[in-house]
């Protein structure tokens, strides 16, 4: 055992030596190929985290959300309708949902106005509880400073600031600003009896099909939309969020595995004459093999550590910082969130066999054919 | 005697083997808090009554993905191309195409 250890130790010492030979290109090709893995290993945390996140968090989204449409669009709905989809057997409750957009020119921000369902949480008059990213977009450096908002020119309208939401909860409410019912409806200055959408409580989830099939019967023209949809909206943006961005490094990839093709593939004249001067002052096939398996599986196994323990970094540690800008587009507010740090044992085993695997295979396949020939047919 | 060449190479293999190992860790540890914020999370989302992430606010149909029209990608004129960037991040809603046509409600379920 502990002589089998020491000729490997002795073949690593070898190949070691080979690559520091060519150092310039053998470093060349572990940044570029632990670049490649962080890029796709990023995309993979960062999405699933972001996948989780979503599932975790929008369980407590209303079951059923009832929208009114007219010509394809979203329209106000009545209360009326409130009061039509609340006897329906099974429904806890039908409540109005109050919510929508504000365009702020002062600093160029969407924001989105609400009241909140709670009534724990409904500010008083003239107050408003805004979200962690709203200060930051207007410049609002100081503590208790008031929100006015232009909703035309010649027209300011102030709320006070009653709390601003913890930034823990960003991702859900970066751009909020909540505010009563009586001064959401005078701000957008719309009637009494229309809300922008109905949530409903519903006793049992399994008859969530059965109370739609009714409640499409009341409202025929509603769009009806259940908390699993809302769901796999999130899993599906995310995993199309993930594909674009290996999508995007698809190029990189592609350069990239052209070069390592070409470098562990292709033996270059050099690379032969050595493996025959090799065989020639007595290696074995095999000891040859051992030291080229060496060689790709130091520079792979490099590379996918550095890359996966960099992603790893990235994503948890500074934010997906390189992926923000993507992201953000041309949204002023963008929220400051954390994601739970996760490693996913199924997906980090994935990008090991696509990356580890082909490469150390590319590299043995041409040293078979090489070391089993006749040194002095090789080094001719 | 100088340093074999496998004595550097195999610690920062070990030193990237620890770092990664501390990954893991950093995640097992942070596990609690992180399930504690999320919780607090959930628990915004249903006091407030939320539907969605605030992850993209340039446009009402990034904003809202679970809640925007149909077909809101094209919504600004005909064959114009998605102008907003994440636009280019939200697929097509979950539901596009499922609806059925018929003239009688057996035909609709059929």
């Amino acid at each position: 055992m502990k002589r089998m250890l020491r000729r490997q130790r002795a073949l690593a010492d070898y190949t070691l030596a080979a690559l520091s030979r060519r150092w310039g290109k053998n470093l060349a090709l572990i940044s570029v190929f632990s670049l490649v893995v962080f890029v796709v290993a990023s995309a993979m945390l960062f999405s699933a985290a972001l996948k989780r996140e979503a599932d975790v968090v929008l369980q407590s989204a209303p079951e059923l959300i009832v929208q009114r449409m007219v010509m394809g669009r979203h329209e106000m709905i009545e209360a009326d309708a409130v009061a039509a989809l609340a006897p329906i057997r099974g429904v806890m409750r039908a409540k109005g949902r109050l919510w929508g957009y504000f365009y702020d020119a002062s600093s160029g921000a969407n924001y989105t106005f609400m009241v909140p369902d709670d009534p724990a949480l409904v500010p008083g008059p003239g107050e408003a509880i805004i979200g962690e990213a709203v200060p930051r977009a207007r410049g609002l450096d100081w503590a208790g400073a008031p929100l006015f908002l232009s909703r035309r020119s010649g027209d300011l309208v102030k709320f006070a600031v009653a709390k601003v939401l913890s930034a823990d909860s960003a991702l859900v409410s970066a751009d909020l600003v909540l505010m009563n019912e009586a001064d959401f409806r005078d701000f957008f200055e719309i009637g009494p009896d229309v809300f922008t959408d109905i949530a409903v409580t519903i006793r049992n989830p399994r008859e969530i099909g059965t109370i739609i099939a009714k409640a499409e019967k009341l409202l025929p023209a509603a769009r009806f939309i259940t908390r699993d949809e809302i769901s796999r909206t999130y899993q599906k943006l995310f995993s199309w969020r993930e594909g674009l961005l290996v999508a995007l490094a698809g190029a990189a990839i592609l350069a990239f595995a052209i070069f390592a093709a070409e470098k562990a593939s292709g033996l270059s004249a050099e690379e032969a004459r050595e493996i025959g001067v090799l065989k020639a002052i007595g290696w074995d096939t095999r000891d040859v093999i051992a030291m080229k398996l060496w060689e790709g599986a130091l520079v792979s196994v490099g590379a996918f550590l550095i890359g996966t323990v960099l992603a790893y970094g990235h994503v948890f540690l500074l934010g997906a910082a390189l992926f923000a800008p993507v992201l953000k587009g041309w949204s002023v507010i963008y929220p400051e969130f954390q994601l739970a740090p996760h490693i996913d044992g199924l997906q980090l085993s994935t990008l090991f066999l696509i990356t580890v695997v082909p490469y150390v295979a590319a590299t043995l396949v041409p040293i078979w054919r090489a070391a089993s020939a006749d040194p002095d047919r090789i080094m001719r | 005697m100088s340093q074999r060449p496998t004595t550097a190479v195999f610690a920062s293999f070990a030193a990237l083997g620890l770092a990664f190992g501390a990954a893991g860790l950093h995640a097992a540890l942070s596990g609690p808090a992180q399930a504690a914020r999320m919780t607090a999370s959930a628990r915004l989302v249903g006091q407030v009554g939320l539907t969605d992430l605030a992850l993209f606010t340039e446009a009402r149909y990034a904003r809202h993905p679970s809640m925007a029209d149909l077909h809101t990608a094209f919504q600004d004129n005909p064959m114009s191309f998605e102008h907003f960037p994440a636009g280019s991040f939200v697929p097509l809603p979950e539901s596009l195409g499922q609806g059925r046509l018929g003239f009688s409600e057996a035909e609709v379920a059929r």
